[in-house]
């Protein structure tokens, strides 16, 4: 659309105080080390606002501006100036609207403060605090507080099911999005098994082009691992700004990437600076309980839970790390359903791996003993998987872990199919085409169920529903904060609003909604995206298209900084050792048992040509270190002592 | 000789102790669930021998007719040993015990014996049941390679360091017949053991073909455990799908599944990866086995056990975090039981760096010794607590120049250490010495509770009447230091050389006879019988039979599905997510021609075929974006 917006594509046309925190050079972000879980580790934690706001003055000048508007967040936002609407904004105009916000609470993850917010061309100009110190008593009720917007990773509108698509495209599920406080999504590119990556890439790019109302980026999906789609990948991280990809331990003959395969592509990921991203569970042993249930004549959806029970997202998740600890890979793990998946997880970061979690929506605010309803279509609604656990305390140990950091992020899993559709599967639970809605009520659940209950504060709160996600995605600081330079993504929110959730009322086109008649606490009372008021009292505003794609580089400071002093000192080093002159046994091939050494690659000594004595090579070594010591010393002599012969076994070290 | 072999089987075990090892509630049950961790358990639980007498009595007169036939080879000795603290499992005190034929006849003070016994003396020292070593491979080739220590030397050594009774592996290579391999080492055994043993199965290569031989093991020629590998990629592998099928299957027949728990691909890939780097010592195999490969195959294997419902035993346990999720599983209600081994217990894998290549490889070992010096009293720790179970020797030993075969490529290292010899003295020293344990937790550990699980007991792992006499005068107080020079392998290294180990077996006596006194081994080559073993251990299998009565799942009644179906365009790319087309699929092609015979009417409430899946057979297909009127009928 128009010049400023698509500037953006290019990283190296971000402005300079963009790019500098977020390339991988040590800088400012890093002396402060702002996401941390350590506890304590954020009270001292300030952006220092000066020092972008300089950098600021010298790069940009502001761009002559059409109009001007004040948001006063102090008072009730009946009394916001209406003028502010008048002739919705069309692309043509992005960037060049001017807004004020004032007399907000501005909520950061790392801390809270009363500040006026100034916007200019979508982006934050300018951040003064106001004299009001942070303990001046400021009614609660009134003081409404503005928070960066939403980042929502995992939504899938366009992922195809048996030829199906989503009800909710990029259009609807983006307004969705919006209503919900969410400015950003990140969708999943889902490839099927032999289709090209960077194709899928570029159909899911247009099509959200076309259609999203805010901005994007996107994940894509790994279906298979092969050689060539290491070229794409590569292309992808360099070239696309993809740096997350999805791979799946379930899903089996279709998606589902054996160990080996896990290995190589963690291996692969990492080179590259991308994030892993796991969907967790066994597929072998959901295919093996799949068949066990269909054969018991289960066929509905009560079965999607029976046939994906709680251990196998555990397991997974459990090896899943274990592999990326292997590799030294950062990984995170998609839809955090159960309990015990998310245990695993937080034992793990307490050894001090590299991983992150993700709770979903429909995990935080429901559970999965609908499953077992009476009614065919309301049980099929909440198919998606992992499934949702039967466990009624599921969402609240969620939220606990939320609280505390040992999950981080917070998704939706976003993928809404209207009742025919998952009646494809009447028949066979296998069938149901999975996904649930909760776009549009992530952040209103995380209010209502942990901030409204005192299970975290306002900066968590931030931190869970886009800080961190913009961190680990490297969006960061454009995304996920407000600070001068970022990007104008910006919520008022509202705590005491309470709505009922409706399908009725929904902005979803899915005509069933999990979380029907729940009330929610908390909700966005006005929604900025790219500087423009896109919704307000309950209206949407929003023109198809002016989403603009996202591009994240690879090595996320946050994932990789670890990633790269662990290489240092992961480094493995052999015993130097003199060599080994004792007797050899003679290994006699025999056609049953073969060497188990999986590759030809290494060299069995058996198959070595019949010794020679090399008279070239002396016994004489010193003692220490050598500079050829990396290089592996073949002894070329071999000794084949008689069958129960001993040996004198000389060493040299 | 053949022909006593072919009886000893069961048959002649008295009647007393088919009954009690048998899955039928006995009396053996009256004292409440013998094998249980819970704390306190173990208090208030003693064999009441009185009950068990009267019937021995009044069977002995009609049973020792025959067993003089069947045991003539051991017929020889009635001993008496006299003074000694008899230690079982539950409960320590003071008897004597007579010995006849092989078996225990009576216990207690004053007894009546026939004159003309020998007395063994056990003043001040334990009488304890033989250790059961329920790991040792004896046999097993690996890489072509047969172990040095075949079943006569070993099963010497295993005698001489108070073990009775050794459950040798049979390795079934890929594609091998599981029957001729269990003829094979049954025959190789009963030729050369001297001490009785009996037989594991390790699968390597799992199909459903194998059924009616695992049924015929199982019900005919006693073997009632099967060890599955989780490595060895490429060779010995199973796949989780294929792990389930087969716990499945040993659940049905009541056998108990072992795994060899390492994650075969990590292993595959991380030895790739070091070779690549020039590391091809030693060192490379401990590096390539990390612990958490180990932590991560033990949590799938509890994890897809728990799905088939099927008892799960993890061989050789080297790591911490390994013998945390085993407990972890055991305290969420898992039936799992974990066997660390002597190496794991004394020492640790710090060897492998060793700048003597011979040292370094003799130590070579999967899962291998874990490098932390902390793992061997985490062990043990967890051995006294009951979060694991079972002690045994994995013993497998390899000389130095069999080794050396891998001398360029640590992959080629032949796996394998020893400790059949050492493993009571280790526990005693490591275990009860410190304080960790008392009697008889060691008892249960290196004898009783392998005795359970694997349905020997009351025959093996206990001092009672009608027991057979595997029995070995413990003396505490004795040290003896390892060395290679004076064990009784063959193989030239020792990997706990120069350890001095407080309490050693001063008289063992193996199926009626003495074979170790004064310090001198007096064994007969070929004098093992084989023990088999009956499906459905109690031990192991009571809970799993009631848990399958819970465990059933159940459909949801539901009306029909009367709403609009999206249709489906088959496409060819496009699979569903059905591994098999064994479910019942959704009807594609078939048009809605409705069934008028079909009526929406149902009862409410359940019906007497709620069981059988209704197939709805009519179908409207909306147009796209259709709303619907969903009906639910209850």
């Amino acid at each position: 659309m128009s010049d400023c917006r698509r500037q953006w594509n290019r990283e190296d046309e971000l402005p300079v105080y963009l790019a500098g925190p977020i390339s991988t050079g040590p800088n400012q972000r890093k002396s402060f080390g702002m996401f941390s879980s350590v506890e304590g580790a954020f009270e001292s934690k300030t952006i220092d606002f000066d020092n972008y706001a300089v950098g600021r003055k010298g790069s940009r000048t502001p761009r002559s501006g059409s109009r001007e508007r004040l948001l006063d967040t102090g008072e009730p936002v009946g009394k916001t100036p209406s003028e502010g609407r008048e002739g919705s904004p069309s692309g043509d105009e992005t960037g060049s609207e001017r807004l004020l916000i004032k007399g907000g609470r501005v909520v950061n993850d790392d801390q809270s403060l009363y500040a006026d917010v100034y916007i200019e061309d979508g982006l934050i100009k300018y951040l003064q605090s106001m004299i009001i110190p942070l303990s001046f008593p400021h009614p609660y009720a009134n003081g409404r507080m503005v928070i960066p917007g939403g980042i929502d990773v995992d939504t899938c509108f366009m992922k195809p099911f048996l030829g199906t698509q989503p009800v909710d495209d990029f259009l609807q599920g983006t307004k969705a999005a919006l209503a919900g406080g969410t400015t950003m999504i990140i969708d999943h590119v889902s490839p099927q098994p032999g289709d090209s990556l960077l194709e899928a890439f570029e159909r899911w790019q247009e099509a959200a082009d076309k259609k999203a109302c805010c901005d994007y980026s996107l994940h894509v999906d790994i279906p298979q691992w092969n050689e060539s789609v290491k070229d794409e990948l590569e292309l992808l991280v360099q070239e696309k700004g993809i740096n997350s990809f999805q791979v799946y331990m379930a899903y089996k003959d279709l998606y589902q990437m054996s160990d080996s395969e896990l290995y190589e592509a963690f291996s692969f990921l990492k080179q590259l600076g991308a994030v892993v991203l796991v969907h967790a569970e066994n597929g072998d042993l959901i295919a093996q309980e799949q068949r066990k249930i269909l054969g018991m004549g289960i066929t509905g959806p009560e079965g999607h839970p029976l046939s994906r029970p709680e251990e196998l997202e555990a397991e997974a998740v459990f090896r899943a790390i274990t592999l990326g600890n292997r590799v030294n890979c950062p990984i995170y793990i998609t839809k955090v359903m159960s309990k015990s998946a998310a245990d695993t997880i937080t034992q793990a970061r307490r050894k001090g791996c590299l991983v992150f979690g993700e709770a979903i929506t429909a995990s935080l605010a429901t559970d999965g003993s609908h499953y077992w309803s009476k009614n065919w279509a309301k049980a099929a609604a909440y198919v998606t998987s992992p499934p949702l656990s039967p466990d009624p305390t599921t969402p609240d140990h969620l939220h606990t872990l939320l609280a505390c950091g040992d999950l981080q992020v917070v998704g939706s899993a976003h993928c809404t199919y209207s009742t025919s559709q998952k009646a494809i599967g009447k028949d066979d639970f296998t069938l149901i085409p999975e996904g649930t809605n909760g776009v549009e009520e992530r952040m209103g659940f995380v209010w209502d169920k942990a901030v409204a209950m005192g299970k975290m504060d306002e900066n968590q709160f931030v931190a869970v529903t886009s800080t961190n996600a913009a961190k680990i995605f490297n969006l960061y600081p454009r995304k996920g904060r407000i600070a001068v330079g970022s990007d104008a993504d910006i919520v008022i929110w509202d705590p005491d609003s309470v709505k009922t959730i409706s399908a009725k009322l929904q902005q979803s086109a899915g005509e069933y909604n999990i979380f029907e008649g729940l009330e929610c606490r908390g909700g966005p009372a006005l929604v900025l995206s790219q500087g423009q008021v896109v919704y307000e009292e309950g209206k949407l505003q929003v023109q198809q298209g002016t989403g603009r794609f996202i591009p994240r580089k690879h090595f996320p400071d946050l994932a990789y900084q670890r990633v790269k002093f662990r290489n240092q000192v992961k480094g493995k080093q052999g015993v130097i050792r003199g060599m080994y002159d004792g007797p050899v046994y003679d290994v006699v091939p025999t056609p049953k048992y073969i060497t188990p050494s999986p590759s030809a690659k290494t060299s069995p000594t058996s198959h070595q040509p019949p010794p020679i004595r090399n008279l070239h090579q002396s016994n004489f070594s010193l003692s220490g270190a050598q500079i050829d010591d990396n290089m592996p010393r073949r002894s070329g002599h071999r000794i084949v002592a008689p069958p129960g012969g001993r040996s004198n076994i000389t060493s040299l070290g | 000789m053949m022909s006593e072999r072919r009886c000893s089987p069961e048959d002649d075990c008295s009647s007393l102790l088919s009954r009690l090892g048998s899955d039928s509630p006995r009396p053996r049950m009256k004292y409440g669930g013998m094998f249980c961790s819970v704390e306190g358990a173990f208090e208030n639980k003693t064999l009441n021998f009185e009950s068990f007498s009267p019937q021995t009595q009044r069977r002995r007169a009609a049973r020792t007719r025959s067993d003089k036939k069947n045991y003539s080879k051991r017929e020889g000795d009635r001993l008496i040993v006299k003074g000694g603290k008899i230690v079982n499992d539950d409960q320590s005190f003071y008897a004597d015990v007579y010995i006849e034929d092989g078996t225990i006849k009576q216990m207690g003070e004053n007894l009546i014996i026939p004159s003309g016994v020998r007395t063994v003396d056990a003043y001040g020292q334990l009488v304890i049941p033989g250790g059961i070593d329920a790991n040792t491979n004896l046999q097993a080739p690996q890489k072509g390679l047969n172990p040095t220590d075949d079943f006569y030397q070993g099963t010497r050594a295993a005698v001489s360091g108070g073990t009775t009774t050794i459950m040798d592996h049979v390795l079934v290579e890929p594609g091998m017949s599981l029957l001729s391999a269990f003829d094979q080492w049954r025959d190789t055994a009963e030729q050369r053991a001297c001490c009785d043993f009996s037989l594991h199965l390790d699968i390597t290569r799992w199909h459903d073909g194998l059924y009616e031989e695992l049924e015929t093991l199982v019900k005919d020629k006693g073997v009632n455990s099967f060890l599955f590998f989780m490595a060895y990629k490429d060779k010995y592998q199973s796949s989780d799908s294929q792990l389930y099928e087969a716990f499945w299957v040993l659940r049905d027949l009541g056998a108990i599944a072992q795994v060899h728990a390492e994650n075969g691909d990590i292993i595959d890939e991380e030895q790739k990866k070091l070779l690549c780097l020039g590391i091809t010592g030693p060192e490379g195999h401990v590096l390539s086995h990390p612990e958490e490969v180990e932590t991560e195959a033990v949590y799938r294997a509890v994890t897809i056990a728990k799905q088939a419902n099927c008892p799960l035993y993890v061989t050789k346990v080297m790591s911490k975090s390994a013998a945390d999720v085993i407990a972890k599983a055991r305290k969420k209600g898992m039936v799992v039981y974990g066997e660390p081994i002597t190496a794991g217990l004394a020492t640790d894998g710090s060897h492998y760096w060793s700048k003597d290549w011979a040292t370094a490889a003799a130590f070579v070992m999967s899962p291998p010794l874990n490098p932390d010096p902390s793992t061997p009293q985490y062990l043990t720790a967890l051995l006294a607590c009951g979060d694991l179970q079972v002690t045994s020797s994995a013993q497998a030993s390899f000389s130095t120049a069999q080794k050396a075969v891998g001398k360029d490529d640590f992959t080629l290292i032949p796996e394998g250490t020893n400790g059949i010899e050492e493993r009571m003295s280790v526990v005693w020293d490591r275990a009860v010495c410190t304080g960790k344990m008392d009697e008889n937790e060691f008892v249960a550990v290196t004898s009783t509770n392998a005795a359970k699980l694997f349905n020997m007991y009351p025959r093996k792992g206990r001092i009672a009447v009608g027991s057979d006499a595997d029995i070995v005068v413990w003396n505490p107080k004795e040290t003896r230091t390892v060395s290679a020079k004076t064990h009784n392998l063959t193989v030239e290294v020792n990997i706990l050389e120069g350890l001095e180990f407080r309490g050693v077996a001063s008289v063992v006596i193996s199926g009626g006879r003495v074979v170790l006194e004064d310090g001198k081994l007096n064994v007969t080559e070929g004098s093992g019988r084989f023990i088999p073993r009956k499906a459905f251990p109690d031990a192991v299998y009571k809970r799993i039979r009631a848990r399958s009565k819970m465990a059933e799942a159940r459909g949801v009644p539901r009306g029909n599905y009367d709403g609009p179906v999206h249709d489906v365009i088959s496409m060819t790319k496009s699979v569903p997510p059905t591994p098999t087309s064994r479910g019942p699929p959704c009807p594609k092609t078939l048009t809605g021609s409705r069934n008028l015979h079909q009526s929406g009417f149902t009862l409410a409430g359940s019906q007497v075929d709620d069981h059988i899946p209704r197939r709805s057979t009519q179908r409207i297909v909306a147009p796209p974006g259709g709303r619907s009127n969903i009906t639910s009928l209850s």
